[in-house]
């Protein structure tokens, strides 16, 4: 599902984020992306969504290499991909509803398969009640399920995560990643970067250890 | 397929509505921009009612046309009455008026004040005149000018007098206020597009974050443009509207004063305001320009902006 083959990335400040990484995640797996803050786990998952474009080497995913998709090909591209940020990146001026419903709305998904799709997904992270709040009254819990949810909404086949739990006590972030070990178990892939040995600990689970641009 | 239709109409009528509902959760900034818009569009569209206004009226005085044809000194006012005839006889000629050389330098005396001066000359200098009205259709230049030549040639005929100048200085000077008039046109209508743009450009800054996550979930730039050509289209027609109340306005303010004043100079005139046809036009335009100022902004920073 996502293959890195000799990848460097070296942003325009002339810092070498990434240096040489490989590996390969199958389709269905739950992986972990880990190593210390600055080690380019943001880099990998920003190569993947297209937010970042490699500098050398070639990032694959699901058998398509991302240097090929452009222009319009990139919003389709990331319709296939939901991605969970540390910072939620909710829209505070919407109701949780259509935050959720945001990358169907985006996809062009009839409304009344909208409303079915984002109940089903606030039901899959426990927050089918607080549909017509807003996002800054919940707690910071409940914003991250927001932002799962609406990475899931529009069933990918990848779902990627930046430091899913990084704000969470830890009580909090078990319960995160136990929701992406339910997501994987119906046969998501699931990439998650993290700091946290501890926490992942409890899953078995690929691991990718990244140290100063490389894996180790 | 027409499921898909009704989808994309759906779709398109809520954002259009939520554009709406945007702007007017902003009550002042969008009332700002909506009057800068009312009155760049409202600058150009009275002048052109006052130009149209003034086109009506001299359309009335183009066909005030007399001819003054002075006769020669030999010709005694049988022969003026002769003429006279000649010329009531033909087609484009309305009415022939004789003004005999007396009458002529007895008006001249009463209204001039050389009286005395008058005496001390031995016999009348004054022609007899036949003043010559055309018919409403022989009323156009070309053919006033047609009959003037005609009536030269005619024997006892000193001269013709065709005061025509000043109408072709008033209609030289209406199709330089005409110029004026697209050049203002053009000018505020452009900074039109101008005000929308920057409006809209400034609210995209403003959503930057918003905008960054929609890309993030797949929205293409299209899709995020979407409300900000609405936004466009909504400032446009609030501009519109309230450009047509200002010269809704204007004209009821001076309709009364310049009727009046057309009737101290014996003139039926009234000032027209804009008609419904018209107004449906100049709604149409300014949407259109809303719309075009939002797409310059919109295309351009929406494209700029990737997560």
């Amino acid at each position: 599902m996502i293959r890195f083959d000799q990848v460097y990335k070296r942003y325009p400040n002339g810092r070498d984020a990434l240096a040489g990484v490989s590996f390969d995640i199958e389709a269905g797996e739950l992986a972990f992306l880990t190593g210390h803050s600055g080690a380019g786990k943001s880099s990998i998952l920003k190569l993947i969504a297209l937010i970042e474009r490699p500098t050398r080497g070639q990032v694959f995913i699901n058998n398509q290499n991302t240097s090929a998709v452009k222009g319009r090909g990139i919003p389709k591209f990331r319709q296939l991909i939901g991605v969970v940020f540390q910072d939620h990146k909710l829209l505070h001026d919407r109701p949780v509803s259509e935050n959720v419903a945001l990358p169907l709305i985006v996809a062009g998904v009839p409304r009344r398969e909208i409303d079915k799709r984002m109940r089903a997904a606030l039901d899959q992270v426990g927050l089918l009640s607080k549909e017509k709040s807003r996002p800054l009254e919940l707690s910071t819990g409940e914003q991250q399920r927001v932002g799962i949810a609406r990475a899931i909404v529009a069933k990918p086949m990848l779902l990627i995560a930046d430091e899913p739990t990084g704000n969470l006590d830890p009580e909090l972030a078990l319960e995160i990643m136990q929701l992406f070990k339910r997501l994987n178990d119906v046969g998501v892939t699931v990439l998650i970067a993290t700091h946290d040995l501890q926490l992942i600990d409890h899953f078995a689970a690929q691991r990718i250890v990244l140290a100063e641009g490389r894996v180790v | 397929m027409k499921s898909a239709l009704d989808a994309w109409l759906a779709r398109h009528a809520q954002t259009l509505l939520g554009s709406l509902g945007r702007l007017v959760r902003h009550p002042l900034a969008t009332a700002m921009t909506i009057a800068v818009i009312a009155v760049a569009l409202a600058l150009p569209l009275f002048f052109a009612v006052l130009l149209q206004n003034a086109r009506i009226a001299t359309a009335n005085w183009n066909q005030a046309f007399e001819l003054s044809v002075y006769l020669t000194q030999k010709a005694d006012a049988d022969r003026a009455n002769a003429l006279a005839k000649q010329l009531r006889a033909r087609p484009d000629v309305a009415a022939v008026r004789l003004i005999t050389a007396d009458q002529a330098l007895a008006e001249f005396r009463s209204s001039s004040g050389f009286g005395k001066a008058l005496d001390a000359l031995e016999g009348n200098p004054l022609p007899n005149t036949l003043i010559v009205t055309p018919t409403l259709a022989a009323s156009t230049p070309g053919s006033t000018v047609a009959l003037k030549t005609s009536i030269e040639a005619a024997a006892d005929v000193e001269t013709v007098q065709l005061d025509t100048e000043w109408v072709q200085r008033l209609n030289a000077m209406l199709d330089v206020m005409r110029r004026v008039l697209w050049l203002t046109a053009g000018l505020l209508g452009s900074s039109v597009v101008l005000v929308v743009g920057n409006t809209i450009r400034l609210d995209i800054l403003n959503r930057r974050d918003e905008i960054e996550v929609m890309k993030l979930v797949g929205a293409t730039d299209g899709f995020a443009r979407r409300p900000f050509l609405y936004s466009g289209v909504w400032y446009g027609l609030g501009g519109g509207i309230g450009a047509v109340i200002v010269i809704a306005v204007a004209v009821a303010v001076l309709s009364r004063p310049l009727g009046r004043l057309a009737a101290l100079y014996g003139s039926q005139f009234q000032l027209t305001g804009l008609r419904f046809g018209s107004i449906v036009r100049i709604l149409g335009l300014s949407v259109a320009l809303g719309w075009l100022g939002s797409w310059i902004a919109a295309t351009r920073h929406i494209r700029a902006i990737e997560p």
